[in-house]
């Protein structure tokens, strides 16, 4: 017998109604996270990851289809599925009455967990908090209070953990503790589901990744066959000058940086013999594989494309 | 229900109010000992409600429970409209928290912030005018059931409430003219009849009138009367309140 899914989707679809008309945030999404996966959801802002993570934890319901974790359904069996789930919500958000010690003995209160110290200083002391432990969280900094929202996540020990754009707007510091932390969770069996806008953190450590374009899975695959699939090259350079059009039709171009895709050898030869008749002086050449920020545009574009 | 999880969202909302004790009890009985050093000085001497009672004693009674009315309100409407407008409800609605455990935890951390208030009022009150407690099983009956009342109100307006000044309107336009029109400061029997009437409909005053039998033995109403309005009126709006808990209404969209 297979081994449940650590979260299924079942064609979930979700309508908002209001005054300016009808928006359909979510339009039939499926797929399964298997337990002990490190598994990323993509897409551009308005794609419906976050609606989706709100029907997973309860605080949207679905218009249509159906949630479970772990085999809990998030709506007939609540509070079994909300006991498997750890969220850490994408918005800065504290209760200013209490220090951060307080905090996470009451959000691990609520989960039933009593006597919950030695779990709670693991993770003070994890997260870089032992030295604030006594503060009030009025008193942390943005970062820090970074760092309660991971903790009080992961306070009642879920093995399931959503992480919706955690690290939106913090140092690198931060980053590195906190994917540190969670790499050994998911390496000791929790599963683990990303929303981030980092390509290349969701390229170094989700196995799979599915991306979501107005509400619907457009792509859904283990990140290497995703980064495979591409099979292109991508030539990276920078430069002053104005791209010729031949070129510049091709490329993206952020500052002075400019990358173009191209599928082979001999066409790597035909954009550099383009740029050197154009005249264009370019620096620090390189010539590399495909990243999965490249995947994720060319994916958004066919969307784009096809809608 | 979470026994555990109810536990610690009552021990959270105790915690939050005891936290601001300064604001939270302490001004309130003071503003009620400001409501009986003035209207006592001023009508002391003119009026007498009950035979061989003084108008001051007559007030604290009043005070008390009014106190006990709009500090439980404030309690539940004012910690959830926080919550929802900093965002921080969040932490709560990902819990496996039931409709129930919530009601229970909210409307009872409500009811131990309205009889803590209503305790410091008696206290500091008491000693303007002394007053013996002729039959105290109606005070606790009323106290509790009133704060439980107003508590479970003070959550329906909460979750009603997207702004501040919503919980206001709600607050000044409802729950304060009801409480000031309840027979705080006067007996209902001096009103003209159709007062009399209008506050006869008014469950505010059943909860005074009885509260204040229980330190007088006399009442407007038969207390049994007044039980049964107001444990009705309890049940109405718990179970309005449970069902609204229960739908997600403005929690969950």
């Amino acid at each position: 017998m297979p081994a449940l899914p650590a979260v299924r989707f079942e064609a979930v679809a979700k309508t908002y109604t209001g005054a300016r008309g009808t928006l359909r945030a979510l339009d039939g999404v499926s797929f399964d996270i298997s337990q002990g996966e490190f598994f990323g959801l993509l897409g551009p802002n308005g794609a419906g990851k976050t609606t989706l993570i709100s029907v997973l934890a309860g605080l949207v319901r679905a218009t249509s289809g159906r949630v479970q974790v772990l085999g809990h359904d998030v709506v007939a069996d609540y509070a079994a599925a909300r006991k498997a789930l750890g969220i850490v919500p994408q918005e800065l958000v504290f209760d200013p009455f209490f220090s951060v010690r307080e905090t996470l003995r009451i959000q691990s209160g609520y989960f039933g967990v009593r006597n919950n110290d030695a779990w709670i200083d693991e993770l003070l002391s994890e997260l870089g908090l032992a030295d604030k432990a006594g503060a009030n969280m009025r008193q942390l900094s943005g970062g820090m209070k970074r760092r309660v929202l991971v903790a009080q996540a992961l306070v009642h020990k879920p093995p399931v953990i959503v992480l919706d754009e955690p690290t939106a707007g913090v140092d690198v510091e931060l980053r590195q503790t906190l994917w540190q932390f969670i790499a050994r969770l998911n390496r000791e069996g929790h599963t683990v589901l990303l929303t981030t806008h980092y390509l290349e953190e969701a390229e170094a450590l989700c196995g799979r990744i599915a991306m979501l374009k107005q509400g619907q899975v457009v792509a859904l695959d283990k990140t290497s066959a995703l980064l495979s699939g591409m099979a292109s090259t991508m030539l990276r350079f920078k430069t002053d000058d104005a791209l010729p059009p031949a070129v510049a039709a091709l490329a993206r171009v952020t500052g002075r940086i400019a990358q173009v895709k191209a599928h082979d050898a001999a066409e790597v030869e035909r954009l550099l013999a383009t740029l050197r008749e154009a005249g264009v002086r370019i620096e620090d050449l390189e010539i590399g594989r495909a990243d999965l920020e490249d995947v994720f545009l060319q994916i958004m574009q066919g969307a784009k494309n096809e809608s | 229900m979470s026994l555990e999880g109810a536990g610690t969202l009552f021990y959270k909302e105790v915690l939050r109010f005891w936290k601001v004790a300064f604001q939270t009890v302490a001004a309130p009985v003071l503003t009620a000992v400001m409501y009986l050093l003035i209207f006592g000085h001023v009508l002391e001497e003119h009026v007498q409600v009950f035979p061989g009672v003084t108008y001051t004693s007559f007030l604290v009674p009043g005070l008390v429970m009014m106190s006990v009315l709009q500090n439980s309100f404030a309690n539940t409407s004012s910690s959830l409209i926080q919550s929802k407008v900093t965002g921080n409800l969040v932490f709560l609605l990902v819990t496996p928290l039931s409709h129930g455990a919530w009601y229970v935890a909210y409307v009872g951390a409500a009811v131990v912030r309205g009889l803590v208030v209503g305790s410091g009022v008696f206290a500091v009150t008491v000693w303007f005018a002394p007053l013996h407690l002729a039959e105290p099983g109606w005070i606790i009956v009323f106290a509790a059931l009133g704060a439980g009342m107003l508590g479970s109100l003070g959550l329906i307006a909460g979750l009603w409430a997207e702004k501040f000044d919503q919980l206001a309107a709600f607050q000044n336009f409802i729950i304060m003219p009801m409480t000031f029109l309840s027979g705080v400061f006067y007996s209902v029997k001096s009103l003209p009849g159709v007062w009399q009437a209008v506050s006869h409909l008014n469950p505010f005053f059943y909860m005074i009138d009885g509260f204040r039998r229980g330190f007088f033995g006399h009442s407007d109403v038969s207390p049994w009367l007044s039980l049964a309005v107001v444990g009705t009126s309890f049940v109405v709006v718990a179970g309005l309140c449970l069902q609204l808990l229960r739908s997600g209404y403005k929690l969950r969209a």
